[in-house]
């Protein structure tokens, strides 16, 4: 058994508190959308706005910590092994075939992860973020004469929250998938991910 | 400690004091209030009005000697011509012209309809709308509560002790003129509820946001008007000049778009409007509050602030149905039927009511425009309801807002021949009132002559409805209307159409493949993980 140390503080705090805010911006979220009643329509979209303040601030956090430290590159995306590693999900798992891929503080996200990451980051947070600004700021957006249909905006914000919904269940899921079931968890909360023993036969 | 009990010992007295200048408050009414803001003048020392006066004429004569413009300004207003042509639609309105679903309408009633008049002796078309004693100064200037004008005496106080209603035996007594016109003084909620209170025939009868518990309301009933609080008259908002009161039912302005209006500003007037005094952005603070003045593009503030109508312990009616009028109690005369709490339901002389109290409003896009169906205007029993006032307004007109309506529903006598309504001759002591003599064709047949509108001699009943958009009755801000009660599924918006309200609104194939998508990577992950155990090694 081998450890590796991957997810450095910042990383796993950042994690954490915006896995935090999801929840819950999903739980007021979908109260709005007025799927349940739960905290009260009002409560729950105050919470829901100060929810997507702090998520803001956070996400402004994390792109300054991403381009600094040059971690931005961890979601490059490539073809290596991608295959490899859907054909791993798809059947090796249940043969305790070896993990098709190797990870290293570099090359910490297996190629399907860089995709999944890279497409909340490039595709659910941006469709989540402005159709929601633009809900929050819709009476001033349309004082400036844009025409904005709030029927619009509350449609793609639902998109983007099924989706983050849909992310959101796959990744937990995804999360028992490691060398044991709880080892990815376990590395983002001390940072530590144990690893399959190279000489098991993992290609790196 | 030392203070904390001196208090204590203290709040015995303080509560009793209070008790008292309470109950003062509640007896005195409006003159222990009007006299706090003294006027420079007192009406007792004038000599013209040390005088006994024979009629309410008189005293007007004895009025206008100092407020010489007084008499002319009234002749010019809706109050006095009971007249009004609506700029927008051309349609000749006013009390002396349409035709509602409550008492329906004023042509061959006039003696008991004026005495709701500003005015002395309309009991007919030969009244003299130039002559200047005919103005009457204290039905709108009484402060002290003993003026009243009774029902058949076209617009006069009974100036002897008069039987009302005529054979009762319950006398009304004489109004002492030289008294009530030596305590004038500014009209008050008690002035303009005299009339407005009791529209349609009773208490609360019409309107739904007003009626005599606005008469010294407390807070929760109307956070503007409470009687010791704020403290508002009516005039406080319908800022009267020369003697023309602001804020029309005709032509209401359903959304004012201009901020507060400050004194001193160029435009120094003040429409009957809530921007008028809390501008465009009336709650303050951020956040929360932000969201809240996000909602005056669409919705009114009396959507929000007025969360039920008739609060105030006085019924209103919600429906009137004439076609049940007429039926004699045991004895064979007319009777009342009373509901357990003492409210009439039924009148020989008026039919069936339905009553409400703490009533939900209706909601519906206002944009000011109302439009009558009045007397002559073809009416179909076949499509429906009639609409006695036709209300215009949408989403996307840039002129409307979401308001709340009192909706009332009347079953009305109308001419089926010549498919219009008619103006029934209801109230009088002669051969063909309806309330005398419980024959329709008769009453209809002289209120028709009297329009001077053709009938056929036929006579059925049309289902009609009235829409009375809601302005009173404000509540304290922690009684408005909470957000979930709009912003779901069923809530009170659930009819509005032409507006994205979240939590009640959702695009169903979004939803449909949002769940499909989401259930279908829960079900994935579940199988996959099943999976994984069923082939665990060991």
């Amino acid at each position: 058994m081998e450890r590796i140390y991957i997810f450095k503080r910042f990383e796993r705090f950042w994690h954490w508190s915006q896995a935090l805010l999801i929840i819950l911006m999903m739980v007021t979220g979908f109260e709005i959308h007025g799927t349940y009643t739960l905290l009260g329509y009002g409560d729950a979209s105050e919470l829901h706005t100060s929810a997507a303040w702090a998520l803001i601030a956070l996400w402004v956090f994390a792109i300054f910590w991403h381009f600094t430290t040059g971690e931005w590159r961890q979601y490059i995306p490539t073809t290596e092994n991608l295959v490899a590693m859907l054909r791993y999900y798809l059947s090796g798992i249940f043969t305790h075939a070896p993990h098709p891929f190797r990870l290293t503080q570099l090359r910490k996200h297996n190629p399907l992860q860089r995709l999944a990451y890279l497409n909340v980051k490039l595709m659910i947070n941006p469709l989540i973020w402005l159709s929601g600004l633009a809900y929050l700021y819709y009476n001033e957006i349309n004082a400036a004469g844009l025409g904005l249909d709030l029927g619009v905006v509350a449609v793609l914000h639902t998109i983007g929250a099924f989706l983050m919904l849909g992310f959101f269940i796959v990744h937990v899921y995804v999360i028992t998938t490691g060398h044991t079931w709880s080892s990815h968890l376990k590395a983002m909360i001390t940072g530590w991910e144990e690893i399959e023993d190279p000489q098991a036969g993992a290609k790196s | 400690m030392k203070t904390n009990r001196t208090n204590r010992r203290a709040r015995p007295w303080a509560a009793a004091l209070l008790a008292a200048a309470l109950a003062g408050a509640a007896f005195q009414g409006g003159p222990a209030l009007a006299a706090t803001k003294a006027s420079t003048a007192d009406h007792t020392k004038f000599k013209e009005l040390q005088q006994g006066f024979a009629s309410g004429p008189d005293v007007t004569k004895a009025c206008l000697i100092c407020h010489t413009e007084a008499a002319k300004q009234v002749h010019n207003t809706k109050h006095w011509s009971w007249e009004f042509l609506n700029p927008a639609t051309d349609q000749k309105l006013g009390k002396k012209n349409v035709i509602n679903n409550f008492c329906i309408s004023i042509p061959s009633n006039y003696p008991f309809c004026t005495s709701c008049h500003v005015g002395y002796g309309w009991k007919d078309a030969s009244f003299d709308f130039t002559a200047e004693q005919n103005v009457d100064c204290l039905v709108c200037h009484d402060t002290t509560g003993s003026y009243r004008k009774l029902p058949g005496l076209a617009g006069h106080p009974p100036y002897q002790d008069t039987e009302i209603p005529p054979g009762s035996g319950k006398f009304a007594k004489a109004v002492d003129l030289t008294k009530v016109a030596q305590k004038v003084g500014r009209s008050s909620r008690d002035t303009c509820g005299t009339c407005h209170f009791f529209g349609g025939g009773g208490d609360g009868v019409k309107h739904g946001d007003m009626d005599s518990s606005l008469a010294a309301p407390d807070k929760e009933l109307d956070v503007h008007m409470d009687a010791t609080g704020l403290d508002f008259s009516c005039g406080t908002c319908h800022r009267t000049s020369s003697h023309d009161v602001p804020g029309s039912r005709y032509t209401p302005v359903a959304r004012d778009t201009e901020g507060a209006h400050i004194p001193g500003r160029a435009d120094d007037s003040l429409p009957a409007t809530c921007p008028a005094c809390h501008g465009q952005a009336p709650h303050k603070g951020g956040g929360h509050a932000a969201k809240l003045n996000d909602h005056t593009d669409v919705v009114a503030c009396q959507t929000c602030h007025i969360p039920e109508i008739a609060r105030g312990g006085v019924a209103t009616k919600m429906s009137w149905d004439w076609s049940t009028a007429g039926q004699m109690g045991p004895d064979g005369k007319p009777m009342l039927k009373k509901d357990e709490a003492g409210r009439v339901i039924y009148d020989s002389k008026k039919g069936d009511f339905v009553l409400g109290e703490n009533v939900v409003p209706e909601y519906r896009w206002f944009n000011g425009e109302v439009t009558y169906t009045l007397l002559g205007d073809k009416v179909d029993k076949d499509s429906g309801v009639t609409r006695i006032n036709r209300l215009g307004g949408s989403a996307d007109d840039g002129k409307s807002l979401i308001w709340p309506m009192k909706v009332f529903v009347g079953v009305q006598p109308y001419d089926p021949v010549n498919r219009t309504l008619v103006t029934p001759h209801t109230a009088g002591n002669d051969d063909t009132a309806y309330w005398k003599n419980f024959g329709w064709e008769k009453a209809i047949k002289t209120g028709m002559q009297v329009s001077g509108a053709p009938f056929s001699g036929e006579v059925d009943f049309i289902r009609t409805e009235m829409s009375w958009p809601i302005t009173h009755m404000v509540a304290p801000k922690e009684n408005a209307v909470r957000c979930a009660e709009c912003h779901m599924r069923g809530g009170r918006l659930e009819k509005v159409g032409g507006v994205y309200i979240p939590g009640r609104d959702a695009h169903p194939l979004v939803d449909l493949f949002g769940w499909l998508m989401a259930g279908g990577a829960l079900l994935g992950a579940l199988a996959h993980g099943g999976l994984r155990i069923l082939r665990r090694k060991g």
